[in-house]
Parts: structure tokens; C-alpha cells; sequence
């Protein structure tokens, strides 16, 4: 599953992120995922909270999860729309000349710990 | 007392950690002369057959080694080894990708030195090796015929991060609606650098394209 390979690489890097700040127990995180980042946020929970329990910074550690409403731009008329219901064609103006602004994200956002 | 609580905001993508190991194996093997690609395509698409063609067609004029990751079974590591190049299979437990730290596992496993080129085989699908960097110095997808011309707006990440696209199974081509134009038209929305080769393994067809742009990327590397 998708989700789990993304959590181990989210552990990973929180690791790192804990050695640098001296942290050696992180009490939440906060992620925000894209709307078309291709993470179910539903799974990605379920695998953290089952990834959490084997690692001694995050076994207690709350997980937030903020999600991002994907948008794109249209490169001819410099609009912007919801992705989702419109997809790749512009729908004020038709054209194809688009590209994503935001909602691919798989980011760390914020944590806390001490 | 107990330590206050800090906050950090991070604002760091969830692959920065492999993002950074990607870039220190990529460095190791461009010290070391060895260049590595990246394969990758959905299962079925024609690596393992395109890579034993490739290994005969090469074999008398640099050292291939080959890290199969599609699937657990031993398969096409048997397949490629048959056609006469080095091969191993790694056992990625049922993971949907490979990323950075796997695939020095499989290198320490494999030994690199004294390869000129190395091509993982990726797990057989479109999203997630998108995403995680392996280290490979180049990125190719295959996309084959009868996938559709349309699958570019359907996994844009993919053809965004391929230094070349591969068409596979050209000789399908008068067997289904799929129509080059409007393939070149979607990569193109997607990565306007992106190579194209058109190729059959089965009928030899633009495989000679493709074996010029992998000797240029082995001597580019190794220069
Ligand atoms: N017609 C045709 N079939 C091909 C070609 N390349 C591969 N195939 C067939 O496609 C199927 C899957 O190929 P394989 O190399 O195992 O795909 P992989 O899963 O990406 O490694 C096999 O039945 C191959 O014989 C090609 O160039 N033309
Ligand atoms: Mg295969
Ligand atoms: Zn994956
Ligand atoms: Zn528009």
C-alpha cells in the first residue's frame, strides 16, 4: 500500500527533524495533504497509528491532518479553478494550457515536542 | 522540571529524508563510474523483455547489472540473467515502490564496482516511484501501446520526472486508438524536455534510438 512507504519516508524525515531540534519525543504533527497528492487520508492514518507504536519519538505523538483543496491555474486566461470538478480543461475559457497550483502536497506542516 | 514544549514548523516534504540520501548515493555512484536508470512503467509494460533485449544487444561492450524490484518472485531477475547480464532480485515485502535506502541495500548486495550501468526495474506501477528518488542518475518510463495516448494527463508526476519516454510495443500500434500526435501533445503539457523513442522489442523497431541514448548517458556520466 501506497500510504505505508509514504509514513516510513514522514518517519524518517521526522527523525531527522528531532535530531537537529534535540527533540526526544514528539507529542504531534501536523501534515497537510493535497487533494490529488494520491494519499487517502483515511489509510494514511491507519498506517501511521500502526507505525507509531514501533518508534519511541512518535508512540505518543498526535497526528493532525490538514488536507489542501487542489486548484489550477489556466496559463491563457490567468484564472484559477477546483481541479477536481473541472480537471485539466479550463472551464472559463476552454483551454488546456493549465497546470496545478496547489493540492499535490505531502508535506510536514508542524510539530510539537520537547 | 519538565522540558517546555517547543514548536517547530517544518514545512519540509515528506521525501526530503530520501530526497537527501537519493542525492549522496547518486554522487557515490558518479564518483565510482557507474551510471544507474531508473525504470519504471505499470506491470506488464515490457521492462523485463525491453532489458534482456537490451543486455544482448550491449553485452560485448560494457557490464550491465540488473536490481529487479517488480514483484517478489525471481522471475525476471532469471530472465535477464539468461540474456547475460548480472542480475538480483530484492525482496521489497510487497512495497508499491522502491526509494533511496532500498536501493542501496540491493547495490551493496548486487556490487556495482566495475559496472558501467545499472538499471533498477521498478515496482510495476505509475504513482509512487514517481516520488521517491532511488538515486538513479536518469529516469526513464515506459509507457506501451495499448495503454493509451492519454495516460500522461492521468499520471502527470511520472512524465514530469522522466528524462525519457519510452513508447513501448510500437508494433501494436495499427491494433489500437492510439495516436502519437496527441501522446507528444500530453508529455509535452507535462515535461517539455522529455525525450520520446518509439521501440518494439519484439520487431527491433527504434531500438537502436534507444541503445545510442544509453551509451551517450553512460559516457556523459562517466565524463
Ligand atoms: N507485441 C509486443 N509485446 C511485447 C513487447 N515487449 C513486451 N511485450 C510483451 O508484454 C508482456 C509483458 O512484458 P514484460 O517485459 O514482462 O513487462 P514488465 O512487467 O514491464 O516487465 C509479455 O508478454 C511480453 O512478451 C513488444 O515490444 N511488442
Ligand atoms: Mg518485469
Ligand atoms: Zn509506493
Ligand atoms: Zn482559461
Amino acid at each position: 500500500m501506497h500510504e505505508l512507504g509514504v509514513v516510513f519516508a514522514a518517519m524518517d524525515t521526522l527523525d531527522d527533524i528531532a535530531k537537529e531540534n534535540e527533540l526526544t519525543r514528539i507529542s504531534s504533527v501536523t501534515m497537510r495533504l493535497g487533494e490529488v497528492s494520491g494519499i487517502l487520508e483515511d489509510y494514511f492514518a491507519d498506517c501511521w497509528h500502526w507505525a507509531q507504536k514501533k518508534n519511541d519519538l512518535l508512540r505518543d505523538s498526535e497526528l493532525k491532518i490538514e488536507r489542501v483543496d487542489a486548484v489550477t491555474v489556466c496559463n491563457d486566461c490567468g484564472r484559477t479553478y477546483p481541479t477536481v470538478e473541472y480537471g485539466r480543461v479550463c472551464p472559463y475559457c476552454g483551454s488546456d494550457q493549465t497546470y496545478l497550483l496547489r493540492g499535490n502536497e505531502v508535506e510536514i506542516k508542524e510539530i510539537e515536542g520537547c | 522540571m519538565q522540558d517546555p514544549i517547543k514548536v517547530i514548523e517544518v514545512k519540509e516534504s515528506v521525501f526530503s529524508n530520501n530526497d537527501r540520501e537519493a542525492e549522496a548515493l547518486r554522487q557515490r555512484m558518479h564518483d565510482a563510474g557507474t551510471m544507474m536508470i531508473n525504470l519504471m512503467s505499470s506491470p506488464g509494460a515490457g521492462k523485463t523483455t525491453l532489458l534482456s533485449a537490451t543486455t544482448r544487444a550491449l553485452a560485448d561492450e560494457m557490464n550491465i547489472a540488473i536490481m529487479e524490484a517488480d514483484v517478489d518472485s525471481d522471475v525476471d531477475a532469471h530472465t535477464v540473467q539468461e540474456a547475460g547480464a548480472k542480475a538480483i532480485q530484492l525482496h521489497t515485502g510487497g512495497m508499491c515502490h522502491l526509494d533511496a535506502a532500498m536501493t542501496e541495500q540491493g547495490l551493496a548486495q548486487l556490487g556495482f564496482e566495475g559496472q558501467d550501468l545499472v538499471v533498477i526495474e521498478n515496482v510495476g506501477n505509475l504513482i509512487c516511484p514517481a516520488e521517491f528518488d532511488t538515486g538513479a542518475g536518469k529516469k526513464v518510463m515506459i509507457l506501451s501501446v495499448p495503454e493509451g495516448d492519454d495516460k500522461p494527463l492521468k499520471y502527470p508526476l511520472m512524465f514530469e520526472v522522466s528524462d525519457l519516454v519510452l513508447i513501448s510495443k510500437i508494433d501494436t500500434l495499427s491494433y489500437f486508438d492510439f495516436d502519437k500526435q496527441k501522446l507528444e501533445r500530453n508529455v509535452r503539457l507535462r515535461n517539455p524536455n522529455a525525450r520520446i523513442i518509439y521501440l518494439s522489442a519484439k520487431t527491433g523497431e527504434g531500438m537502436d534510438e534507444w541503445l545510442d541514448w544509453l551509451r551517450e548517458a553512460v559516457r556523459e556520466w562517466k565524463a
